[in-house]
């Protein structure tokens, strides 16, 4: 589609519309963020004007010839002199497109083939589960079988990795069970080579978005060196894992709204259009692979409102024509999201259709719809009687089976009786028998006498199945909800006291009605306090093995929380009735899986003893993940960042900040700035806030997450930190440059310092490789090993 | 010279009698029936406590926040003459005679009821209209939840004090900006701002969102200084280093001076000693300095140590033996190394000694002159009671199975070599050649032949089974596990052993510690040290009867009671005055609207209100909504008990904003004289509502007079509310 490109040569015939650069004519009074303000046609200033050639002749010959038109931020100047002149300035091969010249694709092709030559070399080693491969490509073999499942991370990203193993002939028969199993003749490397596809296409992103920003080629040359020879994305990328995916869709979001952006001085154009809405459609992908695409959308939120109020201080815009604006993100940065998220999620549990392991975080409602699960096609007997045994599920979103078992509550909390509590899987300990309160279970177990039911408003005692204790509960504060009752098991087989005593109520039914299984909506009153029985969602702690709290709590507020359904139903004396249970819509669904993800994430907290990665140990690259291997004689992989790339960063996000303040003071008192340092810091300004934002929203939430947090979820921010390398550096060498203009040396510097940078991180590369590319040998605290002079950190463990 | 006798001496005082009245009405409110009742209410019996510590001198760590405001409460113990003589045990407990209960409630009160003349100020510095400003005090002054937490030895209305004392500091200051700056009165209210603020943030954590508040305001004040082209760079310069030296630097100093004094006061060893390092404690009179006195500093080869683990959570234990071995099998069937069990024990005992040995000597005396030990040598360390070695291997630990076990050697398996080699690593040296000193040094051990730490895995509080007398594992981690203080330790107890023979030997271990050298740690390293436990110290998390969620708040859907008489109906609840709040609600609401209406329309350069309306407009909503949002939403971030109370400084920045609005709708929406006078006639009516809840509500914020059942049952407004009604 040559309409969408704002910048590429391919759309030739297209670009004299498309360019980003304003023609001298444009309307006066708009101003646009992303594009220069119009120069006066004249010629750069020759010092800067061969500065990038010069850095980038060294890796593209092609470039060589480009000198005369090419300067550093020549793009734009440049364009409109082809286009005033046009066939180019006398040189037949350079094509009178904008922006042009050789340079950029070829640089843009280097990028992209030394990226995609870093990612898939070695692709099939170590061939063994590494890490949380043992996670996402069991999932993605879920979708393979059809089977249900449940993960805390929305669909798209493990949909994408079952169909990457489907399409690629992987059969879904391996079972995944831990690090270190072997593939045997399992296709792996389908699944593998999509996320380092994914992975690869990083690269060309950030360069295109650096470039976009800067328009500066070494400076997007930068941070695409930057990336590909960082160890920790390569690692990163090789293996089945969301994190690709994430990066995938978070920089293609960045990178279309960069595009849109300085494409905004032709708002509704089709190349406008696109980026628009290929925002959008990235915003949905980052979203449904992790709830961490939040962040990005909140960027892109961000930049949005901003260019919003932009637009709205323009007076020469209508207000119908901003009407139009806001409408049409509305639509693409809103509504399309919206509509593709739950798309996503309606192919997920179309294509899930079989029961599995996530069945018992949901309701019974959307259990029945899978296949094999006991409520499919459900047959049980349909009225509550006593002497059955049964389940209950609570019917707050995720709520789980009533359950009891051996362990008490620990002294001081409460009274020393057995715990019950709520848990979210299929157990025995979940069965409970009813028993009508006065009388025992002999007389019921003959199989000669007469079935009684339930009925609404009966006083009734459950017992539970496995310890035969009764359900009670009395004035003890529970462990948790200080406000609430404990509830407890008491009594020996069966025999309790009248603390036993519950009502039982079917909401909005009148008394004496029978209780239908799975449909009625139950609540349990007890008899001598007067509480209702319910869960309060919280998770007990280890006392309590992490299950959910059940109390009674004595506020009679009618919540989910405090209602109940029978969900399993044994009584051999009943005969077996086929339902068909209500069956749930599907926003009803959604709304439930995100409860269950929602609770499942903030469920992940990390152990007492554990020693958790901090949020401040990641800038510094203070320690690693082991991804395969522990011992000598294994194949280690192990996640760290390149140790000095990663200082450089972290180096210069303080440098750029000392950049920026001083830039904008300067701005604010109003200094006269030459153009081309104006130029300069607008690029500083406006380019790498935008960058500093992402940075800063993809890292500072993890400070304020009570969640375990690992190594690689710095990763999306240290995308933005390197492409703010890449701004920063470049913009700090022309600087540099700047004050010795009109001397070959200006251009030496510049050059030089270009050179330094990218050979010190080609160099660190060659020397830290073996972590990605896998390490066998001693380990590197042992002074045998090749590496052992590398461990710079005692915290690295290869 | 003498010319002042020429003249007569004039003085021209100028009373604002408003103000004047405001005072005494704040006081009267605040003031009024102090000292009832004489009882124990509510947090008192936490606050208490530390009155009473600080009159004995003994040192405390109150984990949930600065000491500032503790010594404030404890200024009005010692102005009304308490000894300190009292059991804080029980909510409602009866004071007894010696407790100056006036004198300690004296302090939070007045700060409360200064609060109401502070409002006055603030709207009138905002350039709001008298009647306004009158009307924001008056709110104030009847607002129930303010005065129950005003009148007892709490500390919000302290807090809430400093924060609108700084508040109105900057905005005089700024006022005077325009035409006096670096005069007197300018600096004075600069400094005030600096010092309020601390004297905030000291008070209580939460200071310090006010504290950020009011610094980003002048941030973005300097922001437009540095835009005006009237100001040179150098005279720009200076204003950025007045305000640098009276927004930063003082009140950091400030701070820890707050600290200063709390340590210099309190120098008696106390409750809390064994949170801090043994370090510390040996620098309290009493305690672990009866024990440390006087002992050698350098640990030599044939010394006797104990030895402490420096995490100290969750309790402070040490390096111990005893005889048991560790059991064959475990309950889960893996088996052990049978040996000498090595435990952490959190008790002083003789089986927590041990022998510093030179592995190339057989002796564990001293020699003379002492060989000192230092980083990097390798040595044993021999079980005072048993000489038995300490010793780890490649057997899995009891409780953590991917750790090393750690025992005493006993060479019951042949094909186990003993491996009871450690280096001493010193963590805090200066040089690689520094000696191990007693107390001051923090040493790893690490096992020469696996290169496994010592450490004590206690963190979960889990402790070994029955076998183990449950005490606390200790176990050797591999090294590459990274830096942590379970895997740290210091020597506590020391002494020169000087007994060749075993008998002799125990018989040593036995008897005290005695010699004589003296430890001070520098007031910085106390200070870092006493900050990090404050920071660092979680008390569990459980959910109070009445802790609430944060978005109770707003609705005040919660109440707390205070007190309850022991006999009568008579009770005190934090109860906010329901008018007011949801008034307060609706005027940050019309706010927001309005203002972001006037914004859009701004922006298309339609002016609704005259440019001199809405610069008061804009800098009274950043100090209103802004001193709101940032006082009341982190709540929803923090995972610690929530109460009503921690409301109370956003919900006085909400009530600020009522008139601000009020006076805005009057003069700008209400064109017409009709509408004005039907404004004002709504706005009587609305206020003596907001008396009239006031009123009715008073017996519960002063617990006077003892109401019956049906009245408490009629004052029962919402459901949630939780009045205690005693059962006849």
């Amino acid at each position: 589609m040559s309409a969408s490109d704002c910048h590429q040569p391919q759309g030739r015939p297209l670009t004299s519309r498309l360019g980003c650069s304003r023609t001298a004519a444009d309307p006066a009074g708009l101003h646009l963020p992303a594009c220069p303000a119009p120069h006066p046609p004249r010629t750069p200033s020759p010092s800067m004007r061969r500065a990038r050639p010069g850095a980038g002749a060294p890796r593209m010959p092609a470039a060589g010839g480009g000198q005369a038109e090419l300067g550093p931020r020549g793009g734009p100047l440049r364009q409109r002199e082809s286009r005033r002149l046009p066939g180019g300035l006398a040189r037949p091969a350079a094509p009178p497109a904008p922006s042009a010249g050789p340079a950029r694709p070829a640089a843009l092709a280097l990028v992209t083939l030394l990226s995609f030559a870093s990612r898939f070399h070695r692709l099939p080693e170590p061939p063994h589960v590494c890490w949380d491969e043992t996670h996402f490509g069991k999932m993605g073999s879920y979708y393979i079988n059809r089977t249900f499942f449940f993960d805390v991370h929305p669909p798209l990203g493990k949909m994408l990795i079952g169909l990457a193993g489907y399409l690629s002939g992987y059969d879904g028969t391996f079972p995944f069970q831990k690090p270190g199993d072997r593939y045997e003749q399992h296709n792996y490397v389908g699944m593998r080579g999509f996320c380092a596809f994914l992975g690869s296409c990083l690269v060309p992103f950030a360069y295109l978005i650096v470039l976009e920003l800067s328009k500066s080629l070494p400076a997007a040359l930068l941070a695409a060196f930057i990336l590909i020879f960082d160890t920790g994305c390569i690692t990163l990328s090789q293996y089945i894992l969301l994190d690709p995916i994430l990066m995938f869709f978070l920089m293609g979001a960045v990178l279309s709204m960069v595009k849109c952006n300085s494409c905004a001085d032709r708002p509704f154009s089709a190349s406008w259009w696109f980026w628009l809405s290929l925002t959008g459609v990235n915003l949905a992908g980052a979203m449904g692979v992790k709830f961490v695409g939040l962040f990005v959308v909140l960027l892109v939120g961000l930049n949005t409102i901003y260019d919003l109020w932009d637009l709205l201080g323009n007076l020469s815009l209508s207000l119908v024509m901003f009407g139009k604006h806001l409408l049409a993100r509305v639509l693409c940065l809103i509504l399309l999201p919206l509509a593709l998220y739950t798309a996503m999620f309606a192919v997920h549990f179309t294509v899930l259709n079989k029961s599995g392991p996530g069945d018992g975080f949901f309701s019974s409602a959307f259990q029945s719809q899978l296949i094999g699960n006991n409520l499919h096609n459900v047959s049980v007997p349909e009225h509550l009687a006593y002497g059955s045994v049964v389940t209950m599920k609570n019917l707050r979103m995720a709520g789980g089976y009533l359950h009891s078992h051996w362990h008490l509550y620990p002294e001081g909390i409460g009274a020393r009786q057995q715990q019950v509590t709520a848990y979210l899987h299929k157990d025995l300990n979940n069965l409970w028998i009813i028993k009508k309160h006065d009388s025992d279970t002999a007389d019921l177990s003959d199989p000669s006498s007469p079935v009684e039911f339930v009925r609404h408003g009966d006083i009734i005692r459950l017992e539970h199945k496995e310890t035969s204790r009764n359900l009670h509960s009395h004035q003890h504060e529970a462990p948790l909800t200080r406000k609430h009752f404990q509830v407890t098991g008491y009594g020996i087989n069966g025999t309790g006291d009248s603390n036993d005593f519950w009502r039982i109520e079917v909401v909005g039914r009148k008394a004496g009605k029978l209780i239908k299984v799975l449909r009625s909506q139950v609540r349990l009153t007890h008899v001598a306090t007067g509480c209702i029985l319910g869960s309060s969602g919280k998770t007990l702690p280890k006392w309590g093995w992490e299950q959910v709290e059940v109390t009674c709590t004595p506020y009679l507020k009618e919540s989910p929380n405090s209602l109940w359904n029978f969900e399993d139903h044994i009584n051999p004396k009943l005969p077996n009735i086929s339902l068909d249970v209500l069956k749930p819509s599907f926003a009803e669904i959604l709304l439930e899986s995100h409860m269950v993800m929602i609770r499942g994430n903030s469920g992940l907290k990390p152990k007492d003893n554990e020693v958790t990665s901090k949020p401040w140990h990641w800038p510094i690259n203070y320690q690693g993940l082991r991804f395969s291997g522990v011992n000598e004689t294994d194949y280690r992989v192990y996640l760290l960042g390149n140790p000095v790339i990663w200082w450089l960063n972290l180096v210069t996000i303080g440098l750029y900040l000392l950049i920026a303040v001083s830039t904008a003071v300067a701005l604010k008192r109003g200094v006269q700035l030459t153009t081309e340092l104006e130029e300069l810091s607008r690029v500083v300004l406006r380019g790498g806030g935008q960058i500093t934002l992402g940075w800063l929203l993809h890292y500072l939430p993890f400070f304020m997450m009570g969640r375990v947090l690992y190594f690689h979820h710095y990763f999306p921010a240290m995308l933005f930190s390197s492409m703010l390398t890449g701004i920063t550096w470049d913009a700090l060498l022309k600087f540099c440059a700047g004050f010795l203009s009109h001397s070959t040396t200006a251009r030496k510097v510049y050059r030089g310092g270009f050179l330094a940078l990218v050979l010190l991180i080609t160099y660190s590369f060659y020397l830290f490789h073996p972590l990605s590319y896998g390490m066998i040998g001693p380990m590197a605290s042992d002074p045998s090993s090749p590496m052992a002079g590398l461990r710079w950190m005692d915290s690295w463990e290869f | 010279m003498l010319g002042f006798l020429k003249k007569p001496v004039v003085v021209t005082a100028e009373i604002n009698m408003n103000l004047m009245a405001l005072t005494v009405m704040g006081l009267i409110s605040r003031l009024w029936g102090l000292s009832y009742p004489r009882a124990v209410v509510f947090d008192e019996v936490y606050y208490g406590q530390f009155v009473s510590l600080y009159m004995k001198r003994i040192f405390f760590v109150d984990d949930s926040g600065p000491p500032f405001g503790n010594m404030l409460l404890a200024l009005g113990g010692y102005l009304g003459g308490f000894d300190g003589n009292f059991l804080w045990n029980r909510i409602g407990a009866e004071y007894s005679i010696n407790v100056p209960v006036w004198s300690l409630r004296l302090l939070p009160a007045l700060a409360g009821a200064l609060c109401v003349p502070l409002a006055y100020q603030i709207l009138i510095e905002l350039q709001f209209s008298h009647c306004a400003a009158l009307g924001a005090a008056l709110l104030i002054l009847l607002e129930n939840s303010l005065i129950t937490q005003s009148r007892f030895m709490l500390l919000e209305s302290i807090l809430i004090f400093f924060i609108l004392l700084a508040v109105l500091s900057y905005l005089k200051f700024y006022n005077l900006q325009r035409h006096s700056s670096f005069s007197g009165s300018w600096w004075f209210w600069l400094l005030l701002t600096g010092v309020a603020c601390s004297c905030a943030v000291g008070v209580k954590y939460m200071g310090l969102f006010t504290y950020m508040l009011l610094l980003a305001i002048a941030g973005l004040h300097f922001w437009h200084m540095i835009g005006d082209q009237n100001f040179s760079n150098v005279s720009l310069m200076c204003h950025f280093l007045a305000r640098a030296l009276a927004l930063v630097i003082i009140p950091m100093a400030m701070y820890l001076s707050f600290f200063y004094v709390h340590l210099t006061l309190l120098y008696r060893s106390g409750p809390h000693d064994q949170i801090m390092t043994s370090a510390f404690q040996a620098s309290l009179e009493g305690g672990l300095a009866r024990i440390t006195q006087g002992q050698p500093l350098e640990v030599a080869y044939g010394s006797q140590i104990t030895l402490r683990n420096v995490l100290g959570k969750p309790m402070q234990c040490w390096l111990h033996s005893h005889t048991n071995t560790y059991p064959i099998r475990y309950e889960n069937g893996r088996g052990s190394s049978h040996q000498q069990q090595v435990t952490c024990y959190p008790f002083k005992d003789v089986n927590n000694w041990w022998i510093v040995k030179d592995p190339g000597m057989q002796q564990l005396v001293v020699s003379n002159p002492p060989r000192p030990v230092r980083h990097g040598h390798i040595v044993q360390l021999v079980h005072g009671i048993t000489t038995r070695y300490l010793n780890t291997h490649d057997v899995a630990a009891p409780l953590s199975p991917h750790s090393q076990e750690v025992s005493c050697y006993i060479d019951y398996n042949i094909s186990m070599p003993a491996q009871n080699l450690w280096r001493v690593e010193i963590l805090n040296r200066e040089s690689d050649t520094d000696v191990w000193k007693t107390i001051l040094s923090e040493v790893r051990f690490v096992h020469v032949n696996t290169s496994a730490v010592l450490k004590a895995s206690a963190l979960s509080g889990a402790s070994l089974p029955e076998w183990g007398y449950r005490q606390l594992e200790v176990v050797g981690e591999k090294l590459s596990k990274g830096y942590h203080q379970s895997m740290v330790w210091n020597v506590e107890e020391h002494r020169y052993g000087k007994s060749q023979e075993q008998k002799e030997r125990e018989v040593e271990l036995h008897s005290p510690t005695q010699m004589d050298i003296s430890k001070n740690l520098s007031f910085m390293a106390k200070f870092t040290e006493l900050q990090w436990k404050i920071l660092t110290l979680k008390n569990e998390d459980t959910e109070h009867k009445y802790s609430s969620s944060a978005l109770d708040w707003i609705t005040m859907d919660t109440n707390i009671a205070y007190w309850l008489h022991p006999t009568s109906g008579a009770q005190i609840h934090l109860l906010g005055n329901i008018v007011t709040w949801a008034s307060a609600n609706v005027a940050a609401l019309v706010y927001t609207c309005l203002s972001l209406w006037y914004l859009v329309r701004r922006r298309r350069k339609i002016y609704d209100i005259p440019e001199g309306a809405w610069q008061p407009w804009v800098s009274a909503g950043g100090i209103c909504v802004g001193g709101w949002a940032v006082n009341y939403l982190p709540f929803f971030l923090m995972e610690k008990t929530l109460f009503l109370y921690h409301y109370l400084p956003a919900l006085t920045f909400q009530i600020l904003l009522i008139p601000i609005v009020l006076q805005h709708l009057s003069d700008h929406l209400c064109r017409s004289l009709l509408l004005k006078s039907m404004f004002s006639a709504l706005l009587v009516a609305w206020f003596s509502s907001v008396y009239l809840v006031y009123s009715t509500f008073s017996p519960v914020t002063y617990g006077e007079p003892a109401l019956s059942v049906t009245e408490l049952k009629d004052l029962r407004w919402k459901d949630s509310w939780n009045i205690l009604i005693r059962k006849q």
